[in-house]
């Protein structure tokens, strides 16, 4: 694979893998293209039928109630069938390989799959294999990325602070295995954010950071000093088995977002989260449902952003 | 037979022969001159002739493995690629732990009558790193050297038994240095390629850990020591400093290892998905000077033949390997090419050098060596795709690629093996 | 070829011809994006009691599946109830009907409006589906290969122009 494969001869989206190796026009696109369909979501016939008579397949090899949740709403906004397949990852061990379970679902039609997979990549190599009419939406791969949340943080960002290239944004937590963190930083630097900050124990910071164009802290207070937008990611418990962090306490006292920090960063600042929230782990519930929280309205952003990708992809060839 | 090799460009790397020639054979050897008519003669003309390259890892994939390749298969990838001799790991299934199963490899290739199999016998039992296999019977059976392949051996008591042991009757032991720990669950190369594509890295120091710990125990013991598939930088710096020590070890380089590096992956492309992973441009660099250095004493082809479908996976599922039989000499070639170096110091690193450390007579056209010869077109390109390779194994990043060097005829003993247009 | 019709005097032949029909149930619709521009002519003309909406109808076209989604789609907002309004939906030029056709089906997403009159600038004929204008400037021929479009100045005035089709 040497040439892009998310976009087709003619520069269109074709498939949505990863927001790395998206053209500034086309990232902008989308956000432009979300904000119609926000409209749609306000009034009371949310649906509209651009996608009707089309089939989008949710395939989940790692389970998730609310990312595939949302991805049904939008699909069902848009007017396309859907059907949620859940396959454990224990079925795949029954011998079934993931080309060939994409095979089978391309023999009954499919129009549109949206993939969740815990190996970095898996959707690239369903999008190598798919039909020409078929589209390919990543829906979080290992840890590699997570586009579309990556899209809704990038829109929501955009609502809320307009310019990107007067902004400082700090992103907190366990950048190492978020595939949240990674869509959203090359997003930022594509769309020229001229700080962007990430604030963690070294532990959580993977090996060269910095060459995806990001300003590395330890401190959290150093690094929320003067924060447009504080993105908090979420702490998985296993970190504290693998030797990662010795507890989430120690993890709360030093990286935990509290209004005493969040006092660091600038008074209009904005407090985001990819969900689900661990209270009290990575942030406090005073923060959660203060002021500066926009986590509901991410979510809202979030419909409108799959349903703005879902109809720019399907409508390719 | 007879032969008479004409008219080419003759590189020995061993003698520093390189001009146009004759090279006659006689009962299996090379000789000075042909006493009487040939019964065959090979017009090399506009060709190099050389000796017979020397691949110090190759699997055949037998005992065990058959749906991935079967002896017949490799050994005809084997001669078609100019490899005249051969070293196998013992990681087959079952591992070649037992005399026996040396025994049958051996047998099975010899009646093949293509190129020499020397089988490399696993330093413990299962391959499983807890107790010695018997490396004396081992050895008997034809073994040229003990080695754990890719089975980790964490237990470093264990290990240094191991070398001694073999230290004791002097038997070789190959290894390749990976701190297991630091390893476990990595996928590709810690940097900045592995963080941007979200996959688990193995850092260098996994390997210079290793192997100051290896190069300790060889002082300890006095075991002769050869490093399989160096992969980084740092220790390229470790086996300087430890040939300048005056310890006796060598070491080897993977041919993939001086052309890729951890930017080859691109699009998770699991042909790139290597054990030891491919690292950073700089320890490509690194390596590739290594190699024409001397520091490393040779390149090997690791060929490691995998089925599709174990390919056509998520790159942290694909099975890690690459075939490599016949890009051997291809990619020795565009090295040597590339660092503007003799053809004979390109050529000694897949032919003299690793004879030298296999111990073995061939690897050179002095009178009186065994006649495995090369003959080849090193204007020539193959197109690299399933349809050329004869392989069982059509995995490799080079898929696709015009690589120059296109074997023409392959002798071993005397006899021709393979020949093409 | 005769000359284009001069939209100035369409769009105060227009004002003239709706202003005895506009009651305080009367909203207006413009469609993106020259029916927005005569929209908002109108609607300023004839001081309508209720906000003037915009429509895109990306969202609603039949052509989906030959060309996908549209490049720039803009925003609709109607900041008035549809359901019981008399409305009138405005556009530039009307052609084959099937922007019409789209634009109703959004309507009726909205609610049920009490009627539709449709008002036009340019009518060019070659209609494909059964749709009409209730108030049209003027009948204009465009050959086949030409496309009719209302631009609007930097003064602000409208004129009709003639662009090669792609």
């Amino acid at each position: 694979m040497q040439s892009n494969p998310q976009l087709n001869a003619n520069g269109e989206l074709r498939h949505l893998l990863s927001i790395e190796g998206l053209p500034r026009e086309v990232l902008l696109g989308i956000l432009d293209t979300a904000a119609s369909f926000v409209g749609v979501t306000e009034r009371e016939v949310k649906k509209v039928p651009i996608l009707r008579g089309k089939s989008v397949f949710n395939l989940f090899f790692e389970p998730s109630t609310r990312t595939r949740t949302t991805f049904e709403i939008a699909a069902k906004r848009l007017s396309a069938d859907v059907i949620n397949l859940n396959i454990a990852a224990s079925s795949q061990t029954k011998g079934e390989s993931l080309l060939d379970t994409v095979a089978n679902l391309s023999a009954m039609q499919a129009d549109v799959f949206v993939v969740r997979h815990a190996s970095s990549g898996a959707p690239f190599l369903i999008a190598q294999h798919v039909k020409a009419h078929e589209h390919v939406i990543n829906a979080g791969d290992g840890r590699h990325a997570h586009p579309t949340q990556g899209l809704l943080d990038l829109y929501t960002i955009r609502h809320y602070k307009r310019d990107f290239s007067r902004l400082t944004v700090a992103v907190v937590g366990d950048v190492l295995h978020s595939r949240v963190a990674r869509s959203l930083i090359h997003g930022l630097t594509t769309l020229s954010t001229p700080e962007v900050r990430v604030i963690g124990p070294k532990t959580l910071l993977p090996t060269g950071v910095e060459s995806l164009g990001v300003r590395v802290f330890h401190d959290m207070r150093e690094g929320l000093r003067g924060a447009d937008v504080v993105v908090m990611l979420r702490l998985q418990s296993e970190r504290m088995r693998g030797a990662l962090l010795p507890s989430a306490q120690e993890f709360f006292k030093h990286y935990g977002l509290t209004a005493e920090k969040l006092a660091l960063a600038r008074p209009d600042a904005i407090v985001m989260h990819p969900g689900p929230m661990n209270r009290g782990v990575e942030i406090d519930s005073s923060v959660a449902d203060g002021p500066h929280s926009v986590i509901l309205p991410q979510v809202t952003f979030g419909i409108a952003v799959r349903m703005a990708v879902m109809s720019m992809v399907a409508g390719t060839s | 037979m007879k032969i008479l090799i004409r008219n080419g460009r003759v590189v020995d790397p061993a003698s520093g022969r390189d001009a146009v020639g004759d090279v006659a054979i006689a009962d299996g050897r090379i000789c000075e001159s042909l006493a009487g008519e040939p019964e065959r003669v090979i017009d090399a003309r506009g060709l190099v002739v050389a000796p017979g390259l020397i691949d110090l890892s190759a699997r055949l994939r037998e005992p065990g493995f058959e749906y991935k390749a079967t002896l017949e298969s490799e050994m005809d990838a084997a001669v078609a690629g100019g490899v005249t001799s051969l070293a196998c790991p013992p990681d087959t299934d079952p591992p070649l732990d037992e005399p026996g199963l040396v025994d049958m490899l051996r047998r099975r290739a010899k009646a093949l009558s293509r190129a020499r199999v020397y089988p490399v016998g696993a330093l413990t039992v299962q391959l499983a790193g807890e107790r010695l296999t018997e490396m004396a019977e081992l050895a008997e059976a034809g073994c040229v050297a003990f080695s754990q392949a890719n089975a980790p051996l964490s237990d470093t008591q264990v290990l240094w038994r191991a070398l001694q042991y073999a230290a004791t009757f002097g038997f070789p032991v190959w290894l390749r240095a990976e701190d297991y720990c630091l390893a476990r669950g990595g996928v590709a190369h810690d940097g900045e390629v592995a963080t941007r594509l979200g996959l688990p890295g193995i850092p260098a120091f996994a390997e210079t850990i290793a192997l100051g710990a290896l190069l300790e125990l060889v002082r300890a013991s006095g075991a002769r020591l050869h490093v399989c598939r160096l992969s980084s930088a740092g220790a390229v710096q470790l086996m300087r400093a430890a040939k300048a020590e005056g310890l006796p070890v060598s070491c080897d380089v993977g041919a993939h290892y001086v052309h890729l590096s951890d930017m080859d992956l691109g699009y998770f492309d699991s042909h790139c998905r290597l054990t030891p992973p491919l690292r950073s441009q700089r320890d490509r660099e690194a390596l590739s000077a290594g190699l024409a250095d001397g520091t490393i004493d040779c390149m090997c082809s690791d060929h490691t033949p995998v089925d599709e479908d174990q390919k056509q996976l998520p790159f942290s599922e694909a099975e890690p390997g690459a075939t490599g039989l016949e890009l051997l000499l291809p990619l020795a070639l565009k090295w040597g090419a590339l660092r503007n170096l003799p053809l004979a110091k390109t050529m000694a690193r897949i032919t003299s050098d690793p004879a030298r450390i296999l111990g073995v007579q061939s690897g050179r056209l002095a009178p009186g060596a065994p006649a495995d010869v090369v003959v080849f077109d090193p204007q020539a390109s193959v197109r690299i795709g399933a349809g050329m390779l004869r392989s069982q194994g059509k995995n490799t990043p080079f898929l696709g690629y015009e690589l120059e060097g296109r074997v023409r005829y392959t002798l071993v003993a005397g006899k021709p093996v393979y020949e093409s247009a | 070829m005769k000359p284009l019709p001069d939209a100035e005097s369409l769009c105060a032949g227009l004002v003239a011809e709706l202003r005895p029909l506009i009651g305080p149930n009367t909203a207006m619709i413009g469609l993106y994006t020259g029916g927005v521009w005569l929209a908002e002519r109108l609607h300023a003309e004839l001081a309508l009691a209720q906000p003037l909406g915009t429509m895109d109808i990306a969202f609603y076209r039949d052509d989906y599946n030959k060309q996908g989604l549209a490049r720039d789609p803009k925003r609709t907002r109607i900041p008035f109830t549809v359901g019981g309004r008399d409305l009138l939906l405005v556009d530039d030029v009307l052609y084959t009907g099937r922007t019409v056709r789209a634009a109703m089906n959004e309507l009726f997403d909205y609610g049920r409006p009490a009627s539709i009159s449709l008002v036009v600038l340019a009518d060019r004929g070659g209609r494909e589906l059964p749709i009409c204008a209730q108030h049209c400037g003027a009948k204009v021929d465009v050959p086949a290969d030409m496309r009719l479009r209302l631009r609007r100045g930097d003064d602000g005035k409208l004129r009709l122009e003639l662009e090669r089709a792609e």
